[in-house]
């Protein structure tokens, strides 16, 4: 794929320090040390050694994956940096992979920015650096060009990182929210919830002991074999701040649609429900790291429910609703009661509340 | 205030300052047992009990027999209308079968 | 979950519906004008939306939300109170939750935090303790809110406090009582309630008598219920029993949790640490007497109203708000003209579209699809 070769292997920096100091970020030898000591040897791929200003790939190969190029980016300021099932590190890489697979691309390039703030230990960033790299290749993509920059005590949280992704698109998928229809399944690919529980559990503030852990994964193998199997699916989207409430109503938004579900079909861990209890949150709006909700024409649902269920991030799968006619944007939800309420967008953050 | 959940007793982390971890669904929390516990029902007998927890203290201790007795209301009222229902049905059929 | 999902099972719920439409059409009144029931607290106020508990009885009852949502009805300048003494240097001020968006008169404790006050949500006054030991070179302030439910938490930690000798905690005490609101909302010319549903966790502490005089004085039901969906339905049933047989009782639905004489040790701990303040003001209720506690002189050490300077100003709402019609049942939350064109839960103009179990809000999130057909 590279055009340039790279013409001899070299030694790679070390960096010899214990934490993370400005002179790294200065663009001398420092950073060069702490680029190759810390990025270079974990994500260490052909694309990336030249370490020029971009990596290069040939246009035809891409194009023999598809016809149009899908192209996103997003930034991971996760606090705590490591937290159970996870840590920013693998966040930032499944969160740019999903954010392309639910356009149906397949994943290809990633790039990294990292934010780091002085004082960070270098073990930390290691841990983090190997974890991408982990998920890069759990994921089948390659983390190819990056940037690092080092801020002063307090200009940032420890660390934030960007990553943006580019993926081909397959010929003949075409998916999108303003697809929806009267008559369409929503599916789930299991339960709700947990990563916005595994985070607030390990930030401490409520002191609660939780054993839920973030379900940060990959999932264009999942929606592969869903679009394999249910070629008709309208959109997918990624469930994540905000929770499957956010998305359902960005869904019934766009298409003018009312989708209602049924609280009895979606499925959610009795400790995150636990956990909502205790704290007065409702579980519909926390955050998801490997779920995604796909709308379906009813004739495919089976067969998606079916796909899903057999891949190994969808065994909790669930036809959860339908899209319907009705007041545009409406989504409500049939109680485990049997009354029905409205499920609204999120306003602000959601609050633990006493009353 | 209202938010309080039922949650369980599961350990006594320090009997003098009255404080125990409590289960909710899986979810652990320490919570202040003073409210719960006086000499009838001291400290370390309290593991197993189930409470009302709000705000990190355990309010009242959930009375089984009552919680019971609330529902077999409801159910006797159901089993009240099921008989209800199937005399006006079988009367139904005998006006039926008479005509 | 136990003791939870028991009571929130359909075919029971099926069951009371049908006892309850049985019961309506026996009653006289219902065919001239709607059953008015209140529930009083916030927490029942947010079960019946959750729970889509309206839609499901028969359109003869109305449910009238009550003021019992402390966040609710903390006036303007208590949270102008709040912000002055989070913005103080080294102060950490540790609150609930949904206190943080209440709007004062000029930014609420969530503005004031994202402008530099050290603002930590706690779950409990005792992690309010914890950080004030964690951080001894610094003053931790608790925001004490919410009825009687909540006191004993606030005293039993003042109480710890003081045990362990903690100097650098105090306590900003803004708890309120119940039963002088109840006063209140009966004395009101404006109303037409049939029966209460009552509020099962401040009972728990405070037990079943002191409702009395609503059933003997003023000839009103009153049911104190339990907070899933199935006590609810089960309460309006035991209180339109009542309104049938023509009788006004206080009666227990909550009886697993509440004990009939309420819990000795926390009134003994919130009789030690607390006295009433002579009038408290109540955001869209205005001032009632003897409707709020401060910390007794005994425990002025841990009083931040003592420790620190506030400005302690009666801030008025909005002269448009009708945040204290909406409180006492007057009007429903889309009949006030602001409801969800200035107020909005983005926008909160008045503390009942702030809290999620503010009645406005609850509307506006979570449905009403009864009322948004009765409002079309």
């Amino acid at each position: 794929m590279n055009i340039m070769p790279f013409p001899r292997p070299r030694r790679l920096g070390k960096v010899n320090v214990p934490t993370v100091t400005l002179a790294h970020g200065g663009g001398g030898k420092a950073m060069k040390d702490l680029i190759d000591d810390v990025f270079v040897e974990a994500f260490d791929n052909a694309a990336l050694a030249p370490l020029e200003d971009q990596a290069r790939f040939d246009l035809a190969a891409i194009a023999e994956l598809g016809d149009r190029l899908a192209f996103t980016t997003d930034s991971f300021v996760v606090d705590p940096l490591v937290f159970p099932g996870g840590d920013i590190g693998k966040l930032a890489v499944c969160g740019t992979v999903n954010d392309l697979a639910v356009g149906g691309a397949r994943p290809l390039y990633l790039s990294c920015a990292v934010i780091i703030e002085e004082g960070v230990a270098l073990d930390l960033l290691r841990q983090i650096a190997r974890s991408m790299a982990e998920a890069a290749k759990d994921a089948g993509v390659q983390i190819v060009t990056g940037d690092t920059k080092v801020v002063h005590k307090g200009a940032c949280d420890k660390l934030f990182i960007t990553t943006t992704g580019i993926g081909a698109i397959r010929e003949g998928v075409t998916l999108g929210a303003h697809l929806a229809r009267p008559g369409d399944a929503v599916l789930v690919n299991g339960l709700l919830g947990d990563h916005g529980a595994a985070i607030l559990g390990a930030r401490g503030d409520m002191a609660l002991e939780t054993q839920v852990e973030s379900d940060c994964a990959a999932l264009h193998g999942l929606t592969d074999a869903l679009l394999a199997a249910a070629p008709n699916t309208r959109a997918l989207r990624d469930a994540t701040r905000g929770g499957l409430a956010t998305v359902l109503n960005e869904i019934a938004a766009a298409s003018e649609t009312a989708i209602e579900i049924d609280e009895t079909q979606t499925p959610i861990r009795e400790e995150v429900k636990g956990f909502c209890e205790i704290l007065g949150l409702d579980p519909l709006y926390l955050a998801n790291e490997g779920k995604i909700a796909a709308v379906v024409p009813p004739e495919e649902a089976e067969a998606a429910l079916s796909a899903m269920q057999a891949h190994p991030l969808g065994a909790g799968s669930s036809i959860i609703g339908t899209v319907n006619e009705g007041e545009a944007g409406r989504v409500t939800m049939k109680t485990v009661f049997g009354g029905r309420r409205i499920v609204d967008m999120l306003v602000g953050e959601q609050l633990p509340r006493i009353c | 205030m209202c938010l309080g959940i039922p949650g369980r007793i599961v350990k006594i982390d320090d009997a003098a300052k009255r404080l125990a971890t409590v289960d909710v669904g899986g979810v652990k929390r320490q919570v202040n047992i003073a409210c719960i516990v006086d000499d009838a029902r001291p400290v370390e007998g309290c593991v197993g009990d189930w409470v009302l927890v709000h705000v990190g203290f355990a309010m009242s201790r959930i009375d089984e027999k009552e919680a019971a007795e609330t529902l077999k209301i409801l159910t006797e009222l159901g089993e009240a209308q099921a008989e209800i229902e199937a005399m006006r049905l079988s009367a139904a059929e005998v006006g039926r079968a008479a005509s | 979950m136990k003791y939870i999902d028991e009571y929130r099972d359909r075919d029971k719920a099926a069951i009371l519906v049908k006892e309850i439409e049985a019961l309506v059409a026996e009653i006289p009144l219902a065919k001239e004008r709607p059953i008015n029931i209140m529930e009083v607290c916030g927490g029942h106020t947010h079960s019946i939306f959750r729970y889509g508990i309206e839609g499901m009885l028969p359109k003869e009852i109305e449910l009238v939300h009550g003021p019992g949502c402390p966040v609710c009805v903390l006036p303007m300048g208590r949270v102008d109170d709040c912000v002055a003494i989070a913005e103080r240097r080294g102060v950490i001020f540790t609150t609930f939750g949904d206190a943080m968006r209440v709007p004062g008169s000029k930014k609420s404790l969530m503005q004031a935090k994202a402008d530099g006050a050290d603002i930590r949500m706690v779950y409990s006054p005792m992690d309010a303790l914890e950080i004030a030991r964690k951080n001894l070179d610094r003053e931790v302030v608790f925001f004490g809110l919410g009825f009687e439910t909540t006191m004993p938490s606030t005293a039993l930690t003042v109480l710890q406090a003081e045990r362990e000798g903690v100097t650098n905690f105090s306590v900003f005490c803004n708890h309120i009582t119940i039963v002088p609101t109840l006063k209140a909302i009966l004395e009101s010319p404006d109303l037409n309630l049939d029966a209460f549903i009552g509020p099962g966790h401040v009972s728990m502490v405070i037990g079943t008598a002191p409702y009395e005089f609503i059933a003997r004085f003023y000839k009103k039901p009153m049911v104190v219920s339990g907070f899933e969906p199935l006590d609810v339905l089960q309460s309006v049933w035991m209180v339109l029993k009542q309104i049938k047989e023509g009788h006004a009782d206080i009666e227990n639905q909550y009886a697993r949790v509440v004990p009939e004489e309420g819990n000795k040790a926390a009134l003994e701990a919130v009789e030690k640490v607390y006295e009433l303040r002579d009038f408290f003001e109540w955001r869209g209720l205005g001032s009632i007497d003897h409707s709020g506690v401060k910390l007794r002189e005994a425990y002025a050490h841990f009083d931040a109203e003592r420790k620190f300077a506030v400005p302690n100003l009666q801030v008025a709402d909005p002269a448009a708000c009708q945040c204290g019609a909406v409180l006492k049942g007057v009007i429903k939350p889309w009949q006030c003209p602001l409801f969800g064109t200035a107020c909005t839960p983005e926008t909160p103009l008045g503390a009942l579209m702030v809290s999620s179990e503010g009645s406005c809000s609850a509307y506006y999130q979570y449905g009403g699809v009864k009322a948004q057909a009765g409002a079309a």
